[in-house]
């Protein structure tokens, strides 16, 4: 067999065992979030349906779909790479990875593409039941495509940050309550920024989340805060950014083999 | 010939901690390879730095000619190692681990007959199926053992690995590696129980503060050290004052006297009679490598 042949199974393997893993629990890591999403339509649409209007022609429970389905998307993803990581390291199991001839990219790749399964596998669960209970256009299903895989990306590369620092849970705790959390809820999830008073628009224009969620929802409805490629622009500076910062850890084997 | 296991001026500093000490050593193809020290000798921390789970702080480390930094990925694909610590997967029950370590060297399918041999050797078969949270821990051993041949490497490294484990599974195991080593696998072992490195090992190196205090055969070690014991068991009186310093062990009335030379019997004698002690039994046995070991390292 050639060596390209074993690197290539040797990322396929961990990437099977890393998407294995989340699937084992999926009442966990798929059940449970979706139905925390549809948790939280239910009650936003039940008050807030009728009395806010975003955009035109878009009733306020079809505005907020996409955006509670981008995020569970990327609180899925962080959560798989940084849990699976801190998990291994607690419990020790993460040698049977650093013993193997895996380089740190392969490394990064495998969990990485399992955290973008996850978030997409969470997506599309959210979107298949909201869609049975309301009616939901998607203009431009690339627009959705790419802001879902950039985005899981990008959150799958935060968490691979953030599993390779913690080294107990409730250091990763801190990183989904005081960075994912707030950086969620300020995006724009359950409203358009250009409600906001103009100095919280201009706080919201630095959060990457706004631009993952905007471009996402333009691919439903055609209209957003901003323009798609802006939002595109700013979400590949932020993947590039994190994913050079994640593969120097990796390579240095910061917290991993020290 | 290139050598499994070549390592050279090996240093490595935790803060000012200098765990090892410009350590030197070379594993011939095929040996079985004892590594003996106590606790904080820095043995681990040499299997870590092979096994790349830490990078030396200076000095060279080879796996049959690999450098485990520069080339480390020839160098792990030629390495197997079981961890210290019973660490497992519990997602996944053994089958699943074992071909999902396999797969990680690259190895598919076509490794799943070897994957199945090493399960049978290893009296794992009944539990192949089952998850690796509700093993024993003598069965959870076994499979790490399992996880670190799955790659058929041609040096495999044991660190402690009878650490806890039954009388019954020692042999087996034993029996196994035995078999790897005759088919022409360098096995690298460290171990606690000093009788089990003087009838496997071809060589032992004795590791005090990270350096090597002693390497050779266990057979050539013993000689160099020739100590012996004698064993006295009293009826009456006590041991006197001038024979406390060879008192190795003492249970009850039975004592054991480390001795350096065969004269020291006759002089151990003397001073129980002059102290009116009454010999009940006695013995005279030949030392073994723990009694080197205690030599060399036992103050460490």
């Amino acid at each position: 067999m050639s060596l390209i042949n074993e690197q290539t199974r040797g990322v396929y393997t961990l990437f099977k065992k890393e998407v294995l893993r989340f699937w084992r629990v999926s009442f966990q890591t798929i059940v449970s979030p979706m139905i925390t999403a549809l948790l939280y339509l239910l009650i936003f649409s039940h008050v807030l349906e009728g009395r806010v209007q975003v955009y035109d022609n878009v009733p306020y429970t079809a505005f907020l779909i996409p955006g509670l389905i981008m995020m569970s998307l990327l609180q899925n993803s962080f959560a798989n790479t940084s849990s699976s990581l801190v998990q291994s390291k607690v419990m020790g199991n993460i040698v049977f990875v650093l013993l193997t001839p895996l380089t740190h990219l392969q490394f990064f790749t495998a969990f990485l593409a399992a955290a973008v399964v996850r978030g997409f596998v969470v997506g599309l669960s959210i979107l298949l039941v909201a869609l049975c209970f309301v009616e939901l256009p998607i203009v431009y299903i690339g627009w959705v495509l790419v802001f879902s895989v950039l985005g899981g990306a990008l959150l799958g590369t935060f968490g691979i940050i953030a599993g390779i620092w913690s080294d107990r849970f409730d250091q990763m705790a801190v990183f989904q309550n005081f960075v994912i959390m707030p950086l969620t809820f300020l995006s724009g999830v359950f409203y358009s920024i250009h409600s906001l008073p103009p100095i919280w628009q201009a706080i919201s224009k630095f959060n990457p989340f706004f631009y993952m969620i905007d471009g996402f929802r333009y691919g439903f409805f055609g209209q957003g805060d901003i323009s798609p490629w802006v939002s595109l622009g700013v979400v590949i500076t932020f993947l590039a950014l994190l994913v050079v910062l994640s593969l120097k850890m990796l390579k240095s084997g910061y917290k991993l083999r020290e | 010939m290139i050598p499994a296991i070549k390592i050279e001026n090996l240093h490595k500093h935790f803060g000012g901690l200098h765990v090892l000490k410009g350590l030197d050593l070379t594993v011939n193809k095929g040996e079985f390879f004892g590594l003996l020290g106590p606790n904080g000798a820095g043995k681990s921390t040499l299997i870590n730095i092979l096994a790349g789970l830490l990078k030396p702080s200076e000095g060279s480390v080879e796996v049959m000619g690999h450098d485990v930094v520069n080339d480390y990925q020839a160098a792990r694909m030629a390495l197997g190692v079981v961890p210290q610590e019973l660490v497992i997967d519990p997602f996944f029950n053994v089958r699943e681990m074992l071909r999902f370590q396999a797969g990680y060297f690259g190895r598919g399918k076509e490794n799943d007959v070897w994957v199945d041999e090493i399960i049978e050797s290893l009296g794992l078969t009944d539990k192949a199926h089952t998850n690796m949270r509700k093993l024993s821990g003598g069965m959870k051993r076994r499979a790490l053992i399992a996880q670190a041949l799955v790659h058929k490497p041609p040096v495999i490294v044991l660190d402690e690995p009878t650490a806890g484990v039954d009388v019954e599974l020692r042999q087996l195991m034993w029996a196994f590696i035995r078999r790897l080593n005759n088919e022409g696998h360098t096995i690298v072992l460290t171990t606690h129980y000093l009788e089990e490195a003087e009838e496997l090992c071809s060589r032992v190196a004795m590791v005090k503060q990270g350096e090597v205090v002693a390497l050779d055969t266990p057979a050539n070690l013993l000689h160099k050290f020739p100590t012996k014991n004698l064993c006295v068991k009293l009826s009456a009186g006590s041991m006197p004052v001038s024979l406390s310093a060879m008192v190795k062990q003492q249970e009850g009335n039975a004592y054991v006297l480390a001795l350096t030379k065969l004269s020291q019997v006759e002089f151990a004698l003397s001073e129980l009679r002059k102290a009116n002690a009454v010999v009940e039994d006695m013995q005279l046995k030949e030392a073994d490598l723990e009694d080197v070991f205690l030599s060399l390292v036992g103050g460490a």
